[in-house]
């Protein structure tokens, strides 16, 4: 029988080393200014389904991500890690996409695939944050989801019972497949790349899929397909205090903390 | 319609939640601002209480979906009745917490609708939007400013052609105030039968463990912080002792929890909690933009770095430069002393 798992994955700038020529002027990231990273909680999604596939006889696992030619690092290294097989979605057509535009590219490159049990992902990427893309991919394939995972907990061939984080606490759910799932930081860490996978699967090219081989309405697809619109983006200039400026001398902390303390601060 | 509608969010106790209370503030400024109403979405079981509680944060009418299979949050019948409310109201600017609820719920309405989301904003303003590409001017548009990436920026994002507009907002980020006690509303029943579907039998919920809240930085007087320059984990123990000595809550930055130094719930900015402390001692903090997000209103601020040019320093009152394994002992003795 099978049971098709599809891992959807970003390629991500590394934020914590951006540099001046990050943003280009209309708004958008200059990806090709910095450093690059598997997101965090993707990889997580990712453990979760090799988990499913250890679980499910005959479950496959296909990593989907959408990014330029060089996002086929993050797709080989998802396959060295069990990933059955994966492509990019790259096209200049693609490109300055927002999160509704991303999730409708991803959307119909997954209906392409027939069909599709579980769908895994991270919660949120470390570039943007906003965990809305895992939510839209679901309601535009009309499945029901389930964010901020954390454990799973059962799955068989029909549905998954899986441990959720809520604001306070944490709730365990059971869904009938299909669902989409996103995965949080707090789950499992992801098995490292197999030895043998690695040399097995070194000289197999990723695949590359443009807006031609998902069948997408071309309106809908990046800056065009994107309600949002950048505005104005302002470097941040700092309003500066009037600040006092101490060296570390008994003298001086003295008197700091003699002051807070008559002015009722401490 | 220039009407803003706010979705309201419940406490476990069936109270509507301080986030929720929050944007019910923001919105009824936003609302005046146009001309148009206040609506909120109460969607539960049992909360009428809760709907009625509303009226003095500004609210004008309360759209009121009661039924048991709402209670607790599930996406689906959530997301049938929302969108459905949201479809025949058609409000100008919808608004959600930035929560566990808010950002699985908002994310599919705004699939559904077609429209822009814009996630963790820290301001929303009214104003005109012109487009530079078309020439064509918008007047009224929300702007939903947030700080991106990585913090050196921040960014006004419109969504100027789409309807209606939707924004996220952390809780602790927008002031909750009373509008007028004497404001009254009204419910306005929604018929939840015609809106739940079979397929919202999907998920079903097997158990739930409500967490005591353990750790609360919201309410806290003086508030000590700690950055990736405590260190090591060994190195922030030193901020509870100073803490516990000064009568002080622990925070820290985003960094500081993910190297491992704290709790999540201790994290302090954009993506974490928004505090307003009478003091706040930032402790190795660089002070990157999401950080100050959620401190900057502080009402005293010292700074601990060795790095005089740290960019927390431009906004504290105080700034000591040193190490903080040297200087917080130090600190301590002093205030020890100062006491007798």
């Amino acid at each position: 029988m099978s049971f098709k798992i599809v891992v959807l994955a970003k390629q991500v700038p590394d934020t914590h080393n951006v540099g001046a020529d990050a943003m280009n002027a209309d708004g958008t990231v200059n990806r090709a200014a910095l450093p690059t990273v598997f997101n965090p909680e993707d990889l997580k999604a990712l453990e979760m389904a090799l988990q499913v596939k250890d679980l499910v006889p005959g479950a496959t696992v296909t990593v989907v991500t959408m990014g330029p030619p060089r996002a086929a690092e993050i797709i080989k290294d998802a396959r060295d890690r069990g990933a059955d097989d994966g492509f990019v979605l790259s096209d200049a057509r693609f490109a300055g996409a927002d999160t509704l535009a991303t999730s409708y590219a991803l959307a119909q490159a997954i209906k392409q695939l027939g069909t599709v049990d579980l769908i895994l992902g991270g919660r949120q990427a470390i570039d943007g944050d906003t965990a809305q893309v895992g939510p839209q991919v679901a309601e535009k394939l009309e499945i029901p989801q389930i964010t901020y995972a954390e454990e799973l907990i059962a799955v068989d061939s029909r549905s998954i019972t899986l441990r959720r984080r809520l604001e306070r606490g944490t709730e365990c759910v059971k869904a009938q497949l299909p669902v989409l799932v996103t995965v949080t930081s707090a789950a499992q860490d992801c098995r490292y790349p197999n030895v043998h996978r690695m040399l097995r699967l070194a000289g197999e090219e990723v695949r590359m899929v443009n807006a031609d081989g998902i069948g997408a309405d071309m309106d809908r697809l990046g800056l065009k397909g994107s309600p949002t619109k950048v505005k104005k983006i302002e470097s941040v200039v700092l309003a500066h205090k009037e600040s006092v400026v101490l060296e570390p001398t008994e003298a001086a902390l003295n008197e700091l903390t003699a002051t807070l303390i008559k002015e009722h601060i401490l | 319609m220039n009407n803003v509608l706010v979705y309201c969010e419940l406490s476990e106790k069936n109270t509507i939640a301080d986030i929720s209370l929050e944007l019910c503030t923001k919105g009824r400024q936003l609302a005046t601002r146009l001309g148009g109403r206040l609506q909120a979405a109460v969607l539960g079981s049992d909360v009428r209480a809760a709907a009625e509680s509303l009226y003095p944060y500004g609210v004008d009418e309360v759209f009121l979906a009661d039924d048991k299979r709402l209670s607790p949050y599930r996406t689906l019948p959530h997301f049938d009745v929302l969108s459905k409310l949201i479809k025949a109201q058609q409000p100008d600017i919808v608004l959600f917490g930035a929560s566990s609820v808010g950002r699985d719920l908002a994310p599919r309405i705004a699939s559904f609708l077609r429209c822009g989301l814009t996630a963790d904003c820290t301001q929303l303003e009214i104003g005109a939007h012109e487009d530079v590409k078309t020439g064509k001017t918008y007047e009224n548009v929300l702007y939903q400013i947030r700080p991106a990436f990585g913090g050196n920026i921040i960014a006004t994002i419109v969504c100027p052609e789409t309807r209606p507009q939707m924004a996220t907002v952390r809780e602790g980020v927008m002031k909750k105030e009373i509008f007028d006690p004497a404001h009254k509303g009204t419910i306005v029943p929604v018929a939840v039968e015609a809106s739940l579907t079979e397929a919202d039998k999907a998920v079903e919920i097997l158990s739930r463990e409500i967490e005591e809240q353990k750790i609360n930085i919201k309410g806290a007087q003086i508030i000590v912080a700690g950055g990736y320059g405590m260190g090591s984990r060994e190195n922030f123990q030193l901020l509870h002792k100073f803490a516990r000595l000064i009568g002080a809550s622990v925070g820290a930055t985003r960094a500081a929890v993910d190297a491992g130094f704290c709790e999540g719930e201790r994290q302090i900015g954009q993506t974490g909690v928004t505090v307003r402390p009478k003091l706040y001692i930032a402790c190795g903090i660089s002070g990157a933009v999401q950080h100050r997000a959620g401190m900057e209103q502080s009402s005293k601020i010292i700074s601990i770095n060795t790095d005089p040019d740290a960019p927390i320093n431009a906004i504290a009152d105080y700034t000591i430069v040193g190490d903080v394994m040297t200087v917080i002992p130090q600190f301590m003795a002093c205030y020890k002393n100062n006491l007798k």
